[in-house]
Formats: structure tokens, C-alpha cells, sequence
């Protein structure tokens, strides 16, 4: 099955609200999850005679368990805020791409069955009877959203999509249709222990080999080991930073951060993955399984701390939700969360992002690094959606902005932000986020990727940057496959970690 | 009494009993639905008086509006404030002695129906004009728009134009209160304007009106951005720790 063929947007000066073209990407289909999959997650892999009344069902248990989802499909007035903020809509002009829109592609099935007004006056408020028309289109613009909550910032009742946008993909997993791409992935990170699927002795031999290029590049002997036992830190990361580039320059920075600093640490192979796709399909039951082999892998090495690597929706998780889901944090008083909560230490924040770490160990000068390495490179920062409006770092609001860029200008000279409207909360998605980082979906990702590509067009024209630097693995595997689109290198994007690897003084 | 009179009370006692039925239910609902996650939208405060201030600052100011579109904050903010003012303004018809401050702000009131009607405009302009805003919306968008356009409009009428039986209406509505039924001035504009707005108190608890209730239930406005700290789990979700 090839996908559409489709042109890649021109490049502005600045970013252009879209005449609306109804339909516009209407086509577009990410595969659909098959048997054994569905088979795995507990889901049907095709509508049964009764699909209707479960969609229904399962609309009103979520309704009951999620005061999100209630509030926002209640409160919306359409006053229009939201309507020109989604790089998908900007990126592709297809109206049902407009939050509002992509809401009340979920608004009208509820007034129709849950709300006096729609079960009267369909009509009137817009309410319709959920048919299977109106379920493929929940499939198609549910998977052009990345769930990137920036519509949320732009809302005057802060109306997440990401919230409706979740509850779709649970109601269509529900009557069976799931998304190939999210569904496997969720398969292999509970069978083997990460998203990519690699085995325990594979992931072994990809750490030693990175072990010898690390001593044959420096001459120093960094190890990155593996379910060591009494460690002080367990690292969590991307399991993209094993083996994919850029990715992979960033694993080689927090392992040489880990040795300048002394600090004891180790990977886990039963949790070799800090990713979790429980987020992207909104279940709550799996997002806390995926979540708790982190927590089985901390007490079982019997680490002091928690250190995620550089992934975004994985920092929401573990910054947001970990705490709720496994007890990784502080301040529960049930058997559950003091299990693992006794054995952390308190002196440092779990779990802890790397980037906070680092940074406090450059401050405190424990570990030394010269900037000068890095200045072939004018550096630029994406911030990452679920980090910037999902998460912090430090003690401070907006620290999750100022961490990593106060990280970035320790360890490189030149540094340019681009478009104060395209980064911090009003950031720009890459594209590919909230499990749209499929080939089934590239018209999408790199049509969505059209104002974070403007907006770095201008700093590359105005301050020659050449290097856009983030934290999150999606970002990385996704600008690497949509800058060339745009005509721009793909090894301009990379870790922050990749900068830091750089500078780092090792003796 | 003129079958009028018992028309009208009648009408005002089922849509009083409607509004306050329907938003009591909304707010239990509302309040008895837990959240299980921690989702403020974030930089977000980190403590409940800071939350207390952010939210503050979304009622009173519409700041994520602010940040938004300047146009849609302009005309809603207008709307609102000068909706506020007028509503005010009312309390004199409910209260004997008036109080003071509602006779103070007679005047301010008077004129922000002005505010109002010119938000209201500008806002249904924008769902003809703007094409973004003319797809999302619905019937139900614009019958709610002149609905209180016309509310507005009628109200200025009796204030600057034909001035009604004001001296009755309160008798009217101040006997409703003591439930010593007054007869009703019969002057077609008052008329039209208790219509309408009976109207709009049965449709608020069943239409997005709900806003109004529902900011102050939106999780990712309401909660301390404080995961780390405090553990936050929901009844259903913790009935999952123990079976551990």
C-alpha cells in the first residue's frame, strides 16, 4: 500500500494562517493494527456487529473517569482561539485539523447521546448519531494530532485536544481499530523491554561497542553498564538512543557525564525504554504496566535515584505521572508508593531529567567542560512539546526552558533562539509526536513540520545557525527524516547531550 | 391578577428552579469526576494559592485569550465585563434598601450595555467574516450570540429610549422573591426582555454556557504543577496499587 503522493510546503518568511481547503487530508490513513496485535493489547481487530453501542459504552466509562474529558467537551463556546495554533491545520489546511474541529468531531457524537440539548435539538447544537463515516473520520484526524497540547495554551477554558484526541484512539482501540505503528510498539516494550524491540544480549553487545569507540576516540575507558546492582543511578532513556543517530551521540554524552562526575550507574534490560506509547493511546491501565517495569527495575537493583534521558513524551511521564502511576516521586503515604519511595534518596528530585543533572553538576563545578569544542556549531533550540507543556525541570516554573538552554550555553558559544512565538509554551511540534512517527503518516509529519521548519529557516538566513539542538528522541528521528524535505541538512538536529559529549573534559 | 402576571411569574419560578437545578447538578457532576493525571498546562504554578492566581487571572482578565487572538479577547472581554456591570446594576430590583454600592454603580452600569452589545456584534461578526470561525460554527452558536444581543438591546431600550414601569417591575419581582405575586407592568419591550432572558436561564445549564462553571473544573488550569512532591491518585486508579 504506497501513500499519497504530496508536495512538500514552500518555505515563507513567516508563518501563514491558511485559506481553509475542506478535505485536504482526509485521505490520509495510518495502518490499522492487525490480529495478533489487538490479540496482545486485549482489543478486537475488527468492528463486531455491536461497535456502535461499545463506542458508546466506553464514550460514557471515560466520560465517568476523566473530569478532563467532560469539562472540555462541555465548555467549548467556538470562539475560534484555537483555530490557527496546530501545525497540522498551518501545515496542511484541512479544517478538521483545526482543534475546535478535531474536538467536535467527538463534541457532536456526545451531545447526541450524553446531553439534553443534542438528544432534543441535534440540529441545532451540531449533535450527530454516531455512524461509521464519522468513526473513520475519528481514525484519520485522531492520528494527525501529536498530542501536542499547544492549542491548550491558546485556550481561554484550557481545553486540551490531547485529551479528546486520547479518548478517540481508546474508543476506536475499543471497537477495533487500532493503529499498526502504536500497538506494536506497546507489544514489544512489554514482551522485550523497549520500543525498538531489541533483546537483552543485543543491546550487551551495542553498549560494548560503544564502550571501545568511546576509549578509541578518547582514550578514556567510559563504560556503560548494565543491571548492576547497587548502583546510585538507574538511567532511563529512549531505547532509540541505543542505536538510531543522532540519538545515539547523546547516550555517549550522559555515559561520559556519569564518569567525570563519578557518580555509579547502570541501564536496565528489563527496563530498556523509557518511551511509553501508553500516553499516545490514552489507556491508563497501560501506560501504569509500561510504567511499572521501571519501578520493578528500581527495586530490584536497589538504585537511589531515577535519571530519564532525552525523550519528551517520556519526561511527561516520568515527570507527570510516574509518581501517580508506580510511586516514583515523594509524599505517598500507601504501602505501595514507600515501598520504593524509602530506598530513594532525598537529597535529589525523582525522577531526575538528565539535563537537570548535568546542568547541577556543571554549576557546582564537578564536572568540567570547554565550550570552545563546540564553536563550529551556532546552535539553536527546539523545545520539545511534552516538555515544554507537560513537565519542568528545577524548582522553578519554566525551568524546563531555562535548564537546557542554560545547558546549551555552558557547553557551546554561540547561541540563537528562534521566533519567541515558535519556542517555550508556544512551541512548534516537529511533526512526528503522539505516535504519528510512522512512513504511513510522512504526508502529515512533514506537512506538520512546516512552521518549527520556517521558523529555523529565519535563524539559519539571520545567525548562520547550523545546528538545532533538542531533547527528545520523536524530534530527533523525525527532523532527521523531514529536513531534507525542506532543503536543509539532516545532521542539523541532535541532542543536547551531543554538544555536552563534545565539551566534556574527561580527566 | 391579569393572566399575564401569572404567565410571567410562572415562567420566572421554572426557569429560576431550572438554571439552579441544572448548574447544582453540572458543578456535582463536575466536582465528583475525579482527575486521575496530573495535567496542568505547564509553566504552571507550583502551589494551590498560585493556582488561585492563575485561575484569577483566566476569569477576570482572559489571559490565555489574551495570548491567543487579540480580537476575540477585545470583543469577549468587553462582552463579559460590560455583562458583569449590567447584571450589577440589576440587583437594585432585587433588593430594598438597594445597597449601596449597586446604587453607585447605576451609571457605569447603564452605559456598559453599550460595552456589552458592541462585544456581542463584533463576536457574531467574527463568525460570518472570519472563514476559520464561520466552519466551526453551529446554529446553536449564533442563536446564542443574538439571544443576548437581543437582551441587550431591549434593556437599552427601556434605559435610554421608552422608559418602562420600573417602580412596578421591582414590585414584581421583589413580591416573586417573597412569594406575594405583583401584577407585571404590560409594556411590550419589558415583556419581550423577561422573555428572553427566562430563555437564556433555561438553556444555560444544557448548553456551553457551561463555560462559565466548567473553567474552574479544567484540570489543566486548576492543578498545582507539583508530581514530583505529592502523590496524586485517583479512587479507580488506586484500587490498581493493591493488586500488586
Amino acid at each position: 500500500m504506497a501513500a499519497a503522493e504530496f508536495e512538500t510546503p514552500e518555505l515563507k518568511d513567516y508563518i501563514e494562517v491558511p485559506k481553509l481547503r475542506e478535505g485536504a487530508t482526509a485521505h490520509v490513513k495510518s495502518f490499522i493494527a492487525a490480529k495478533p496485535v489487538q490479540d496482545f493489547m486485549g482489543y478486537p481487530h475488527e468492528l463486531g456487529d455491536d461497535w456502535k453501542e461499545r463506542a458508546i459504552d466506553k464514550m460514557g466509562d471515560l466520560l465517568g473517569k476523566y473530569r478532563s474529558l467532560k469539562v472540555f467537551l462541555d465548555a467549548c463556546v467556538h470562539c475560534g482561539a484555537c483555530t490557527d495554533k496546530c501545525h497540522y491545520y498551518l501545515g496542511t489546511s484541512d479544517p478538521k485539523n483545526m482543534p475546535v474541529a478535531r474536538q467536535d468531531l467527538m463534541r457532536q457524537v456526545y451531545r447526541r447521546y450524553f446531553t439534553t440539548a443534542g438528544k432534543l435539538f441535534p440540529k441545532l447544537v451540531g449533535a450527530k448519531d454516531l455512524t461509521k463515516d464519522i468513526l473513520d473520520e475519528w481514525y484519520s484526524y485522531y492520528h494527525q494530532c501529536s498530542e501536542c497540547r499547544r492549542c491548550s495554551v491558546f485556550c481561554p477554558y484550557g481545553i486540551d485536544t490531547a485529551e479528546i484526541t486520547m479518548a478517540g484512539r481508546e474508543i476506536l482501540n475499543h471497537v477495533g481499530m487500532g493503529q499498526k505503528y502504536s500497538n506494536e510498539i506497546l507489544g514489544k516494550v512489554q514482551k522485550i523491554g523497549n520500543n525498538l524491540g531489541l533483546p537483552g544480549p543485543a543491546l550487551e553487545d551495542t553498549l560494548e561497542g560503544l564502550e571501545e569507540d568511546i576509549e578509541a576516540d578518547t582514550g578514556v575507558p567510559v563504560k556503560m553498564p548494565m543491571d548492576v546492582k547497587g548502583a546510585e543511578v538507574l538511567l532511563v532513556t529512549p531505547s532509540a538512543d541505543f542505536f538510531s543517530e543522532p540519538h545515539v551521540e547523546s547516550l555517549i554524552g550522559y555515559a561520559k557525564v556519569f564518569h567525570a562526575a563519578g557518580i555509579s550507574w547502570t541501564l536496565s534490560s528489563h527496563a530498556s525504554e523509557a518511551g511509553n506509547f501508553g500516553l499516545f493511546n490514552g489507556n491508563y491501565e497501560t501506560m501504569r504496566k509500561v510504567a511499572m517495569r521501571i519501578r520493578d527495575a528500581a527495586l530490584e537493583l536497589g538504585v537511589k535515584r531515577i535519571v530519564v534521558g532525552e525523550c519528551g513524551h517520556a519526561w511527561r511521564v516520568a515527570y507527570s505521572f510516574w509518581n501517580t502511576l508506580t510511586g516514583i516521586g515523594y509524599g505517598g503515604n500507601d504501602p505501595f508508593s514507600i515501598e520504593l519511595q524509602k530506598q530513594l534518596d532525598p537529597n535529589y528530585p525523582q525522577p531526575q531529567h538528565i539535563c537537570e543533572l548535568t546542568n547541577d553538576l556543571i554549576k557546582a563545578g564537578t564536572i568540567k567542560v570547554d565550550p570552545s569544542q563546540n564553536d563550529d556549531m551556532v546552535v539553536t533550540y527546539h523545545d520539545s512539546c511534552n516538555v515544554a507543556r507537560a513537565s519542568r525541570m528545577g524548582t522553578e516554573p519554566g525551568g524546563q526552558f531555562t535548564i537546557p538552554r542554560e545547558l546549551i550555553k555552558s557547553v557551546a558559544n554561540n547561541f540563537h533562539n528562534m521566533a519567541d512565538e515558535t519556542i517555550y509554551e508556544s512551541t512548534f511540534c516537529c511533526g512526528g509526536g503522539g505516535g504519528l512517527l510512522t512512513d504511513d503518516l510522512m504526508e502529515v509529519r512533514v506537512k506538520g513540520a512546516l512552521p518549527r521548519m520556517t521558523a529555523l529557516n529565519n535563524v539559519v538566513k539571520e545567525h548562520q545557525v547550523n545546528f538545532m539542538a533538542t531533547i527528545c528522541a520523536i524530534c530527533k528521528a523525525q527532523f532527521t527524516k523531514v529536513l531534507p524535505k525542506y532543503g536543509f541538512d539532516m545532521s542539523m538536529v541532535g541532542g543536547v547531550h551531543q554538544l555536552v559529549s563534545k565539551a566534556i573534559k574527561l580527566d | 391578577m391579569s393572566t399575564l402576571t401569572i404567565i410571567y411569574a410562572g415562567m420566572f419560578y421554572l426557569a429560576t428552579l431550572l438554571l439552579v437545578a441544572g448548574l447544582v447538578f453540572k458543578i456535582y457532576d463536575y466536582s465528583r469526576t475525579p482527575a486521575p493525571l496530573k495535567i496542568p498546562t505547564t509553566p504552571a504554578p507550583t502551589t494551590q494559592k498560585g493556582v488561585v492566581y492563575r485561575m484569577a487571572k483566566e476569569v477576570v482578565l482572559f489571559e490565555s485569550l489574551f495570548k491567543s487572538n487579540k480580537w476575540i479577547w477585545v470583543f469577549g472581554w468587553l462582552f463579559h465585563f460590560g455583562l458583569f456591570l449590567v447584571l450589577a446594576r440589576h440587583l437594585r430590583y432585587f433588593t430594598e434598601p438597594v445597597w449601596s454600592w449597586v446604587g453607585f454603580i447605576q451609571p457605569f452600569g447603564k452605559y456598559a450595555s453599550i460595552m456589552m452589545v458592541i462585544g456581542l456584534a463584533g463576536l457574531l461578526a467574527r463568525r460570518f467574516v472570519v472563514d476559520r470561525v464561520r466552519y466551526i460554527s453551529t446554529p446553536s452558536d449564533y442563536l446564542m450570540l443574538v439571544l443576548l444581543i437581543a437582551i441587550g438591546v431591549s434593556g437599552m431600550l427601556m434605559t435610554f429610549v421608552a422608559h418602562t414601569d420600573i417602580v412596578g417591575l421591582k414590585a414584581f419581582f421583589m413580591g416573586l422573591m417573597y412569594f406575594d405575586v405583583q401584577p407585571l407592568p404590560a409594556d411590550p419591550i419589558l415583556l419581550a426582555h423577561l422573555a428572553l432572558v427566562a430563555l437564556l436561564m433555561v438553556i444555560f445549564p444544557v448548553s456551553k454556557l457551561l463555560h462559565a462553571p466548567g473553567i474552574f473544573f479544567s484540570p489543566t488550569r486548576n492543578q498545582a504543577d507539583n508530581p514530583r512532591e505529592h502523590r496524586h491518585v485517583a479512587a479507580w486508579a488506586a484500587r490498581l496499587d493493591q493488586n500488586n
